[in-house]
């Protein structure tokens, strides 16, 4: 018995060393190989009487578990040892770049139609397009502008044929028409798109993009044209409060007919919406003639109401403080990436115009 | 529409000060553009300061100085004077201002070598004084900080420059305003007085109005003044022309030229002497030609409106006169003209001979008809005062009545438009204040509408005029519902905002380009369509509408590459044309992709750009779209500016007639022929109109959750095909031959060359094969082994590769 405790207290001795795999392996040989100390005293078991050989037998059998507990536990921290000083050796420089990133940017006209989608979204309207190609009828005779009436010289038009009956449309009230001849009142629409002018310096561009509103009902008049501007520009501008100046003017499609100013100031040599005291014109809306009216086989005695067309590269324009409106249109990697948003930035009622 | 207060007040009492009238004419609707000093030539002199004064290189008795003129950069002055020293205070003139004394023109010039801009002028080049001997010294203590600052005091009256919209010719004269302001309660409208006239004799040049077709004219009032003498006009008058910024030219056109801006009512003065015996209004006949007042010889076409003697035409009514009977200084007797032509008339003349006059103007915008009178009387009266004569009695041709419009209206449809509230008599006196004849007949206003006011035809122009006087700011702000009957986006719609935000979250940057393009590239993408050229194009590479998306987006991705980008994706997602109808085009996505992929990366290799970049973005998009992977289906057919062998087509379904994609490497003649430098151009086009709703909807119910945890076992196979055969056949082929056990297939390699036969290649898959019903045992793999083989080998000629 002092014998194979000797050997444990020995061995247990021995494992406390700062020990290598190959060392403890040896030890465990050295006690439960084929001659090792412990299988040995296994061996003596059949000498002892009987009486003393269960007591051993017990005893032995515990230091053996003892020993081979410690051995177990040692090679394990000796593997964890290892594994740390190998994870040591291969601590990389993760400040070096991570892979390619490959950014996508949405164009500030699209973000600011989904923007103005949005907000006239919240209050009833749906969008309705048009195509981009016209005739004249659609594009002036039915929205009150006959042949040579001068109201036509306020469009620089483009023409698609020698006859002068198919353009590229000058502004987006067509769909208005178009609108209302396929369809019943009441109408709550907008409609976003392209326009063209045969125009081109700094603050004219030969193609541009408007929205067209339109609400007619039975008895929507100029106070519920003046709400539902006011509340746009407000959504739109992300503000409390606007100053906003409606100022009698002409269209021949609207009568009476407005242009909208909004009040700003110049910080920094930026335009800021809301307060100050200079005036910005940014639209014009009116009530829809009667003529008009007419001419889609709409009642101008039953039903009424307004429409408006505000220039949306101008509006991206004021909130963006982008102050070149041509280089919306020239495809400069530089500028499409600096004035650009995030594909995943939609704007929506829920979450915001903008983040 | 210009005009001085001192003009308005010819027409309005008013106590209002000239910041107060600004603002009415911006609340009744006559919108101010300008209120300034016009500029006058003097304003070119500025007070400056020599900084630096160092002898001329070439010249002993010139200096060359630097002169601050209070802007950013110094100007250098080549200057001749003794006194033109270092500190010196004076007055500068630039290039372009002409020096009083001597009316010459500045320009840029060198001096013995020296370059000089502009002048350090003495005090005798500005007429202050006889002092030549040097330049001007200005004190210190009154101008060092007026530097840049004017040097002369601008003494013209401040002008209103109104811009006028179209359908108030009325305000096109002075009075027309004050009308309208006094109307807004800016003042008191002045009558108009009427000195008697003394009329001596009959006009006896003849005048006759033809019954031809479409006459543009209706009325032409005349008369003659003999024994005038045309001189320059008398100060109160240059002045009144000269404060418009116009040049005053004689006293007869002056007058002409005042009472037009006076009161709207253009007029025409002959040199009675060269008229032809009669004077003949008729349309013109194809060919006529004459000299017109701005030096230009003018062919006619039928139709057209003309005033005309018996020798041919002196002028196109309303349009310009012409030279062969204009007035001079040596005119002794004159036939003064005032009609009224019809605006159509006018326009079509106009357009046609593409002239623009002030007159052209007035009358398409609409004359008063019943001013003739008027005109005649107060341009009579005038020039016989200033230029004696003896005035004949008035001579009306006349062919049509010009009656006023009269106009029932219910007060109640105000309020119904306006949304508020305006009591009658007020309503009745704005009217009125407007020149509008009032009377009241039970619920309505009878209205006699005045003959100036052409834009006035029905009850809602009567709402807009009350509104307007009135003021917009009385209009309540009535908030808007937040109700929705509809839904903002139709299916189409939200197709078109999910595309674009999910090929741009693949590395795209959006741009928007014109709709229209160069037709020299256009022809590279266009296809079989037909060119749709613009008449009137804003520059010659501008000139047709786009055909196809990739147009534009090849010119700017070139003019990017030219910047020194190298790696560009690019997409826009837009309209491209079928044919000039209204409504031939397609919605069409086009992206461009160029360069490397990883490009001076640290830890990957860089590989050019190839189609399968833009094919994965491709699909993916579809997918993100909603639309089943499972069931597209790839043709190698697409358009000709597609590299013919790298480039292929998308179909919804392999039974679809119209792709929705193209994919691919552009053509490389193309990249050639556009000289795009870069190691690679891929791209794809999706067309949203051929895109379906998607089978599936997000609002419907998914399908039951089903999956096995039986084991599942992967097998590999090589298959020599042929070289052309087509990958997704093999794929179908495979999955077709039992759709329960073969869950997924992957192709890992393909292989040509060694160990292959010429014209064929290795298609190397990995086959997932796993029961949802048990564990397979190694007869049943071997089983669905063998048939994979078998079914492979027979329907596409393959040979599994051992």
């Amino acid at each position: 018995m002092s014998d194979i405790k000797k050997i444990k207290d020995e061995y247990l001795n021995k494992l406390d060393n700062d020990l290598d795999t190959e060392s403890v392996n040896q030890i465990k040989t050295e006690l439960f190989g084929k001659n090792g100390q412990i299988s040995n005293s296994f061996k003596t078991l059949g000498s002892l009487p009987n009486d003393e050989r269960k007591k051993f037998a017990s005893d032995l059998n515990s230091i053996k578990e003892e020993l081979q507990e410690k051995i177990n536990s040692k090679l394990q921290e000796i593997e964890i040892k290892e594994i740390n000083s190998k994870l040591e050796n291969e601590k990389l420089d993760v400040t070096l770049p991570e892979r390619e990133i490959k950014q996508g940017k949405i164009h500030p006209v699209s973000q600011v139609i989904d923007e103005i989608s949005s907000i006239f979204s919240e209050i009833g309207f749906s969008v309705e397009e048009g195509p981009d190609v016209e005739n004249e009828h659609y594009n002036f005779t039915a929205l009150n502008t006959p042949d040579n009436h001068p109201a036509r010289d306020m469009h620089d038009t483009f023409y698609l044929d020698n006859n002068k009956e198919i353009l590229l449309r000058t502004h987006t009230s067509p769909v208005q028409v178009r609108t209302m001849l396929n369809g019943k009142p009441p109408f709550k629409i907008i409609a976003p798109g392209r326009t063209y002018r045969s125009d081109s310096d700094q603050t004219h561009s030969p193609m541009f993009h408007q929205v067209e509103g339109l609400h007619i009902d039975k008895d929507i008049n100029m106070g519920h044209l003046k709400g539902c501007l006011n509340y746009f520009i407000k959504s739109f501008f992300e503000v409390d409060k606007i100053k906003m100046r409606f100022r009698p003017s002409h269209f021949p499609f609207t009568e009476p007919s407005a242009e909208v100013d909004i009040g700003y100031e110049l910080k920094d040599g930026k335009i800021v919406i809301g307060e100050g005291d200079k005036w910005l014109e940014i639209l014009g809306c009116g009530m829809v003639h009667p003529n008009v009216l007419k001419n889609v086989n709409v009642n101008p005695d039953k039903y009424q109401g307004y429409a408006f067309g505000i220039g949306i590269d101008r509006l991206g324009m004021l909130k963006y403080g982008i102050n070149d409106l041509r280089a919306f249109f020239e495809t400069d990697y530089r500028w499409l990436n600096h004035f650009g948003f995030d594909p995943l930035d939609v704007p929506s009622n829920y979450r915001g115009l903008s983040r | 529409m210009k005009f001085t207060m001192s003009w308005l007040k010819d027409h309005l009492e008013t106590k209002h000060k000239d910041n107060q009238i600004i603002d009415k004419l911006t609340d009744v609707g006559l919108e101010v553009e300008s209120f300034e000093n016009i500029s006058s030539e003097l304003d070119d002199f500025k007070v400056a300061k020599i900084i630096n004064a160092e002898q001329h290189p070439n010249a002993d008795r010139l200096s060359v100085c630097d002169v601050d003129i209070g802007q950013q950069k110094i100007v250098k002055v080549v200057c001749g004077a003794p006194n033109a020293k270092k500190g010196l205070l004076t007055v500068y003139a630039g290039p372009g201002s002409v020096i009083p004394k001597n009316n010459m023109k500045l320009t840029v010039s060198k001096i013995r070598g020296v370059t000089s801009y502009g002048m350090l002028c003495s005090e005798s080049e500005l007429k202050l004084s006889d002092e030549s001997e040097g330049i001007t010294e200005l004190k210190p203590s009154k101008y060092l900080d007026k530097i840049g600052k004017n040097f002369f005091k601008n003494n013209t009256e401040k002008v209103v420059d109104l811009s006028i919209t179209p359908n108030r010719p009325d305000c096109l004269g002075v009075r027309g305003i004050a009308r309208d302001l006094a109307a807004a309660g800016a003042g008191k409208l002045k009558s108009i007085s009427h000195k008697n006239i003394k009329k001596d004799g009959s006009q006896n040049i003849k005048v006759s109005i033809t019954k031809d077709k479409n006459q543009g004219c209706t009325i032409f009032a005349s008369c003659l003044i003999k024994g005038v003498t045309n001189k320059e006009s008398p100060k109160w008058l240059k002045e009144k022309i000269e404060s418009l910024g116009q040049k005053p030219i004689s006293a007869i056109v002056d007058i002409t030229n005042y009472v037009m801006l006076d009161l709207n009512r253009p007029l025409h003065a002959y040199d009675a002497d060269k008229i032809d015996k009669e004077i003949i209004v008729r349309n013109s006949k194809k060919g006529e030609t004459f000299e017109a007042l701005d030096n230009k010889e003018y062919k006619l076409d039928d139709g057209m409106c003309v005033i005309s003697d018996q020798s041919g035409v002196l002028g196109l009514g309303g349009v310009i006169g012409g030279t062969r009977s204009g007035t001079e200084l040596e005119t002794k007797n004159i036939l003064l003209e005032s009609a009224y032509f019809i605006p159509r008339s006018i326009r079509k003349t106009s357009k046609l001979l593409n002239i623009d006059t002030d007159a052209k103007f007035r009358f398409e915008r609409g004359i008063d008809p019943q001013s003739v009178e008027l005109g005649l009387q107060k341009a009579s009266q005038l020039i016989s005062e200033i230029c004696g004569g003896k005035i004949s009695n008035f001579d009306i041709q006349k062919i049509k009545q010009y009656k006023n419009l009269e106009i029932k209206f219910s007060t109640s449809l105000f309020e119904k438009i306006t949304g508020f509230k305006v009591k009658e008599n007020e309503i009745i006196k704005i009217l009125k204040d407007l020149g509008i004849e009032v009377s009241k007949k039970k619920s309505e206003l009878n209205l006699k509408v005045p003959s100036w006011r052409p834009d006035i035809s029905q009850p809602i122009d009567i709402v807009e005029e009350v509104v307007r006087i009135k003021g917009y700011e009385n209009i309540e702000t009535i908030e808007p519902k937040k109700n929705r009957i509809k839904d903002t986006l139709n299916k189409q719609q939200k197709l078109f905002h999910f595309l674009q935000r999910s090929v741009a979250s693949k590395g795209y940057f959006e741009t928007v380009t014109w709709s229209f393009t160069d037709s020299k590239i256009n022809n590279f993408f266009k296809e079989n369509l037909k060119e749709i050229r613009i008449i009137n194009p804003i520059s010659s590479d501008l000139d047709v509408l786009r055909n196809s998306i990739f147009s534009n987006l090849t010119f700017y991705l070139k003019k990017n590459l030219d910047r020194g980008f190298k790696d560009i994706s690019l997409f826009e997602i837009g309209p491209t044309f079928k044919s000039k109808q209204p409504g031939e085009q397609l919605t069409v996505i086009g992206a461009i992709k160029s360069g490397k992929i990883s490009r001076l990366n640290w830890n990957e290799k860089d590989r050019s750009v190839d189609i399968f970049d833009v094919k994965k973005d491709l699909i993916q998009t579809l997918m993100e779209a909603g639309y089943d992977k499972q069931s597209f289906f790839i043709r190698d057919k697409s358009p000709s500016y597609y590299h013919p062998g790298k480039s292929g087509s998308v179909y919804l379904d392999k039974d679809d007639i119209d792709p929705v994609a193209y994919f691919g490497e552009l053509h490389p003649n193309i990249v050639k022929k556009l000289d795009i430098k870069t190691e690679g151009v891929v791209g794809f086009e999706i067309y949203l109109d051929y895109l379906k709703d998607t089978k599936i909807k997000l609002k419907d119910q998914k399908l039951n959750f089903e999956y096995s945890d039986y084991q599942k076992s992967e097998r590999d196979y090589a298959f020599v095909v042929d070289k052309n055969y087509k990958a997704q056949d093999l794929i179908e082929i495979i999955s077709s031959i039992d759709k329960n056990l073969i869950r997924s297939i992957k192709i890992f390699d393909i292989y040509e060359g060694e160990n292959i036969p010429d014209g064929k290649k290795s298609i190397a898959l990995n086959v997932t094969i796993q029961s949802s019903e048990k564990t397979l045992e190694e007869n049943d793999l071997e089983k669905i082994n063998k048939l994979i083989i078998s079914t492979v080998e027979s329907k596409s000629g393959a040979k599994i590769r051992s």
